[in-house]
């Protein structure tokens, strides 16, 4: 059984802007969890791939300007398909959120949980296509 | 598609975070973050009914707040008020805040089940969704008690939303993941599997998710699911690249659905029906095909999508391993990626090709690639990627590259990462056994490993090339002259002392008639080691020299000398003290005859699976992320060798002497003998004598044999029974402004006691042996889980000043673990060292500190003196400063003996008719730090008409008499 255990998205200087969990942490545990992240994460370059072990498990993680997106998978998951995972997440926020900045993610905090669960559900994938997702999206919005 | 502005609907919110943003400091934020909570507070309380958009902004900030690391400790009767609202962002706002906030065993599970019930039957899709992916979020027993069933029948219902499918499909998932019990697939499984055939693209990948976990827990129920798989995969790799419109990522059709669908039919044998496995091996010729031909795309995202469901498609080839063309052209494509400009391809290249060389099939091809492999080892920046390529080497190793591969990697250990060194050490002690033609070469890669990463070398592999050594006599002449030359340098790592004093000592026969390794010389080489090393290891030198006075009678004068010496008869430990007083003796009345027979060379071991071997497989990374998990991570191919390196101490930790090593492990568990009671008398078996690396109960069968006297039968750990288990290192306690935490001390029995039980609450029970000597010591913390339970993420750590470390991360119900302390006291100290342990029982994390009873007096040496040496030395101690007394009420009943078992447990020579009151009592010693030695006087003078007591220490430094005062005077 493989799933994602959890997604992050930090900024450079350690500040989370997602934390999405799929299995259940102590709230002590997580924080350790997203400090850990960080420092295993910041210290890569572009020369490093986009994958390191961490405990038992692995982070996929790719930079966007000054924001880390991180998957935790287990060891054996397929790396390339979560690193376009998260290629498909971003460009469905960047859609959604015409150009997105780092600032949307914090003033729109519940907002970006809805885009999680669209895409993402239990750990795993639940809908790789951008066109249905940002049309459930727009009707969402539509009842605002 | 409007965008979306910050914070729109939610004015308020916007503000609020604005203001946050705006703090300046860390008190600020909390100063504002109050205001807000008071605010909320008030309006929650007040008299005024709030409307539904006040409650939602409301609720939205206590979650804001939340998210910042603030605690909350109201609001979720509103967020659950928002869940029965008509309006979509006030149930989402609700229903976010219930996922993130609200634990299982809230009091308010049954309002929030019945809210979700409410909309699981609303028909509302938008609805339904929401309570579908708060069920999927929190997961909990009680959801799933309440909907394990409603959630299949919404799943697989003719009338239910596409959208609606994907969520009750994962949402199913999830409940299964917890409450496996509570989800019965029975009726629905044909329909659930049906879903592989749904139109909707979406429906098709969260079924598959939902399938790949159902058939990995029960295969027979869902091989149905793999010709559908086949011919959905079929469909989806022949389409043209624009077919699935929506499902087109990068000119990549479906390539997640691909993916899963690839990980779905690895749960499975090749298909059996001629006709599916023919289509299926068309897909993959189809895949590898595609990898050839030019990109379609320059961009990252269509090479990345590609090649996500290409390495899936060699994960199948490789877990099918049964077409030999696959194989061979999954290698040939790898191949050409371990030379691609992108570091990721090379690294799971190196990654996936290590489980294709262990396929008969691809070994040779994978071969083939060797050159491009050491150069990987040679040249990648990333650790990760090097790490990869040592594991690859590993793998591809047989008799006919094993040479160059074992010369790459010790090249390569020279410069290796800290992090995996002591991995490579084992890998190639491994390989250097396994494809040894010739010992010789053996024993020279076995020294080598020594000499450049002597720290990383386990005993294991230093046991293990003794045993080989012992059981091939065409080696044993080269291995002495070969550790003979390598004693001859002038710093060589304690392991090669430990080798050749074994070696010498069987061997060192074989090249006694050379004049320039003559007994005596070889004897002087090995004694020029002894001061040098430790305690172990020289009792190791002890008995090779026994050994020596067997093999050359010439030499045994010189040798009695040496065991003669005070050093050796009066050494402080017993075990080094025993050997001496043992071997002396045994040379001097035994005769040749009876030397030669108790002395005789060991006899061959038997043989057995490297236990190097076992170690490597044993071994794990230092920490899980959630432990339950670790039965769901898969093995990587065993010829591959998951092992992810756990911390050792580097080279200049060790050899500092203010460092302390610890050593964890956990021994095996003995089934019966839940408690750490039984376990100790188990294990008192194993301590008698100082058996400094014995770290279990398991005997030691390789050393100690029927027959003869076995000299080297308290080498320790076995062979065999030895767990993972690190050196971590942590500062001493001597350090005089140590922080104080606020913890209950040890009971103060255990000043003049080394063993019993230090703590004990419900669950745990945390045992203590210990023994000191001079100014070192060793303690064995025995940690008994009470519970049936499993402790998970364990972890022990000692802090002397702010150094933490990690422990073996479980215990078992009913089992124990032991940990061994090293301690060295460096001078004299008060406080002492705290023994921090953290362990998750049942869903709480448990928090234990109790200080560790080591204190000054354990570094108590006893004098004998005589009653004029004794008052001398009082008198030239008469400093004001030098003496400490103490009147106090006697708490305990005054009896002699126990007092006298008190002063003798706290570490000093009682002294009789030394005083000339009978009744007083008089004890001497010296106190061993690694710097001094403090000479101390006592003095009991008891009066058992006022039930008092009067204490008087003298001693060369005001500290230590104070200290030891002040712990003396608690016991009586």
């Amino acid at each position: 059984t493989v799933w994602i255990r959890f997604i992050l998205i930090q900024n450079r200087a350690g500040k989370t802007r997602l934390a999405k969990w799929y299995m259940q942490f102590d709230d002590d545990e997580k924080q350790k969890l997203i400090e850990e992240v960080h420092a295993v994460v910041t210290v890569r370059d572009a020369k490093h791939t986009n994958f390191v072990e961490f405990r038992n498990f692995k982070i996929i993680y790719r930079r966007y300007a000054g924001l880390y997106f991180c998957i935790c998978v287990d060891v054996t998951d397929n790396n390339l398909a979560y690193l376009e995972g998260i290629h498909n997440f971003v460009e469905v926020l960047n859609e959604y959120f015409h150009n997105v900045c780092e600032l949307d993610l914090v003033f729109n905090f519940y907002k970006v949980y809805t885009v999680v669960d669209e895409m993402f559900l239990a750990g795993e994938i639940r809908e790789t296509s951008q066109t249905k997702v940002l049309k459930q999206l727009l009707m969402l919005q539509s009842l605002e | 598609m409007p965008a979306v502005s910050k914070g729109d609907g939610m004015r308020g919110l916007a503000v609020f975070i604005s203001d946050i943003r705006n703090c300046k400091s860390k008190e600020a934020e909390i100063k504002r973050i109050n205001k807000e909570l008071a605010n909320i507070r008030s309006k929650f309380k007040g008299d005024k009914a709030l409307d539904g958009y006040s409650k939602k902004k409301y609720v939205c900030k206590l979650l804001f707040i939340f998210l910042l690391g603030h605690d909350i400790d109201f609001g979720h009767m509103e967020a659950v008020n928002l869940l029965s609202s008509n309006k979509y962002t006030e149930k989402q706002i609700g229903y976010l805040f219930i996922s993130v906030l609200v634990n299982s065993n809230s009091d308010l599970i049954s309002l929030i089940n019945n809210a979700i019930k409410n909309d699981l039957s609303s028909r509302n899709p938008t609805f339904m969704n929401l309570a579908l992916h708060c069920i999927a979020n929190v997961g909990s027993r009680e959801m799933a008690e309440a909907f394990a069933a409603e959630v299949p029948r919404i799943l697989v219902a003719g009338d239910t939303m596409d959208s609606v499918k994907q969520s009750a499909a994962l949402c199913l998932l999830r409940l299964n993941r917890t409450s496996p019990d509570l989800v019965l697939m029975g009726e629905w499984t044909a329909r659930v599997v049906h879903l592989l055939n749904d139109q909707h693209l979406g429906v098709v990948t969260a079924a598959t998710s939902l399938i790949t976990t159902l058939a990995q827990k029960s295969p027979e129920d869902f091989k149905t699911s793999v010709s559908l798989a086949v011919a959905r995969l079929s469909r989806i790799v022949s389409s043209a690249s624009t077919d699935l419109q929506d499902y087109t990522y990068y000119f990549v059709a479906a390539p997640w659905l691909s993916v899963k669908l690839l990980r779905l039919l690895q749960c499975y044998p090749p298909p059996e029906d001629g006709a599916i496995r023919g289509r299926l091996t068309e897909c993959l010729e189809t895949i590898l095909n595609k990898a050839q031909e030019p990109p379609k795309s320059k961009k990252v995202q269509h090479s990345n999508a590609k090649n996500a469901v290409l390495f899936e498609a060699i994960s199948l080839i490789i877990h099918h391993d049964s077409e030999p063309t696959l194989l061979v052209r999954a290698c040939n494509q790898l191949g050409q990626f371990l030379q691609h400009r992108e570091t990721n391809l090379r690294y799971l290249a190196l990654e996936s090709m290590c489980t294709l060389a262990s396929s008969e099939f691809s070994h040779e091809a994978v071969k083939t690639h060797i050159e491009t492999v050491i150069n990987a080892l040679k040249s990648e920046r990333d650790v990760s990627v090097r790490q990869r390529a040592v594991d690859l080497l590993y793998a591809m190793c047989d008799r006919s590259n094993a040479k160059q591969i074992v010369a790459e990697m010790l090249s390569y250990l020279e410069t290796a990462d800290y992090s995996i060194r002591e991995e490579i050490v084992l890998k190639v002690a491994i390989l250097a056994e396994k494809y040894a033609v010739d010992y010789t070469w053996y024993v020279d890669t076995i020294l080598n490993l020594i000499r450049f990463a002597g720290d990383y070398v386990s005993d294991e592999v230093w046991y293990r090339v003794i045993q080989i050594v012992i059981n091939r006599d065409e080696v044993q002449g080269y291995a002495a002259k070969t550790v003979f030359e390598a004693l001859q340098a002038p710093a060589c790592h304690e392991n090669l002392v430990k080798v050749g004093g074994y070696i010498l000592g069987e061997f060192g026969n074989l090249i006694a008639g050379d004049s320039r390794s003559s007994p005596l010389i070889q004897f002087d080489l090995l004694h020029s080691k002894f001061h040098l090393c430790s305690v172990p290891t020289r009792a190791l030198l002890l008995s090779a020299y026994i050994k020596f006075i067997n093999l050359f009678p010439e030499v045994k004068g010189t040798i009695q000398e040496v065991l003669r010496s005070d050093s050796q008869l009066r050494n402080a430990d017993v075990e080094l003290q025993q050997r001496a007083v043992e071997y002396l003796r045994l040379s001097s009345i035994a005769s040749t005859d009876i030397l030669a027979t108790v002395l005789e060379e060991m006899p061959p071991f038997p043989e057995r699976e490297s236990s190097i071997l076992a170690k490597l497989k044993r071994k794990k990374g230092p920490g899980n992320l959630h432990p339950d998990l670790d039965e769901n991570r898969k093995e990587r191919s065993a010829n591959g060798g998951t092992v992810a390196a756990s911390p050792t101490p580097s080279t200049d930790l060790l050899g500092l002497g203010s460092t302390i090593t610890t050593q964890n492990s956990a021994p095996p568990a003995s089934k019966g003998t839940s408690l750490l009671v039984d376990v100790f008398s188990e294990n008192i078996a194993a301590f008698p004598v100082e058996t400094p690396v014995a770290v279990g109960p398991v005997a030691d069968e390789n050393f100690s044999r029927e027959g003869g006297l076995h000299p080297y039968c308290t080498l320790g750990d076995s062979f065999v029974g030895i767990q993972s288990w690190q050196s971590i290192q942590f500062i001493n306690p001597k350090i005089p402004d140590m922080r104080c935490l606020p913890l209950a001390p040890f009971p103060s029995r255990f000043v003049c006691k080394n063993n019993g039980v230090l703590y004990e609450n419900q669950l745990l029970q945390i045992g203590l042996k210990s023994e000191f000597r001079q100014n070192l010591g060793r303690m064995y913390v025995f940690f008994g889980n009470k519970t049936s339970t499993q402790f998970m993420n364990f972890a022990a750590s000692v802090v002397c000043q702010d150094t933490l470390q990690p422990a073996d991360p479980t215990v078992d119900g009913g089992a124990q673990l032991q940990q061994i302390l090293n301690i060295e006291c460096m001078s004299d100290f008060v406080d002492a060292p705290v023994l921090n342990i953290q362990f998750r029982y049942g869903g709480t994390l448990q928090n234990v500190a109790v200080k560790l009873p080591i204190t000054l007096n354990k570094f108590f040496q006893p004098t004998e003196m005589t009653s004029q040496d004794f008052f001398q030395r009082w008198k030239q101690l008469g400093a004001p400063q030098q003496e400490v007394q103490k009147i106090f009420k006697a708490k305990h009943s005054m009896d002699t003996e126990v007092t006298k078992a008190k002063i003798m447990g706290f570490g000093a020579a009682l002294l009789d008719g030394v005083d000339p009151n009978p009744s007083n009592f008089v004890g001497a010693g010296v106190i061993h730090t690694k710097t001094t030695q403090v000479g101390c006087l006592l003095r009991l003078e008891p009066n058992t008409q006022a039930q008092m007591y009067r204490l008087t220490l003298r001693t060369s430094r005001d500290t230590v008499s104070q200290r030891l005062c002040d712990l003396l005077s608690e016991q009586f």
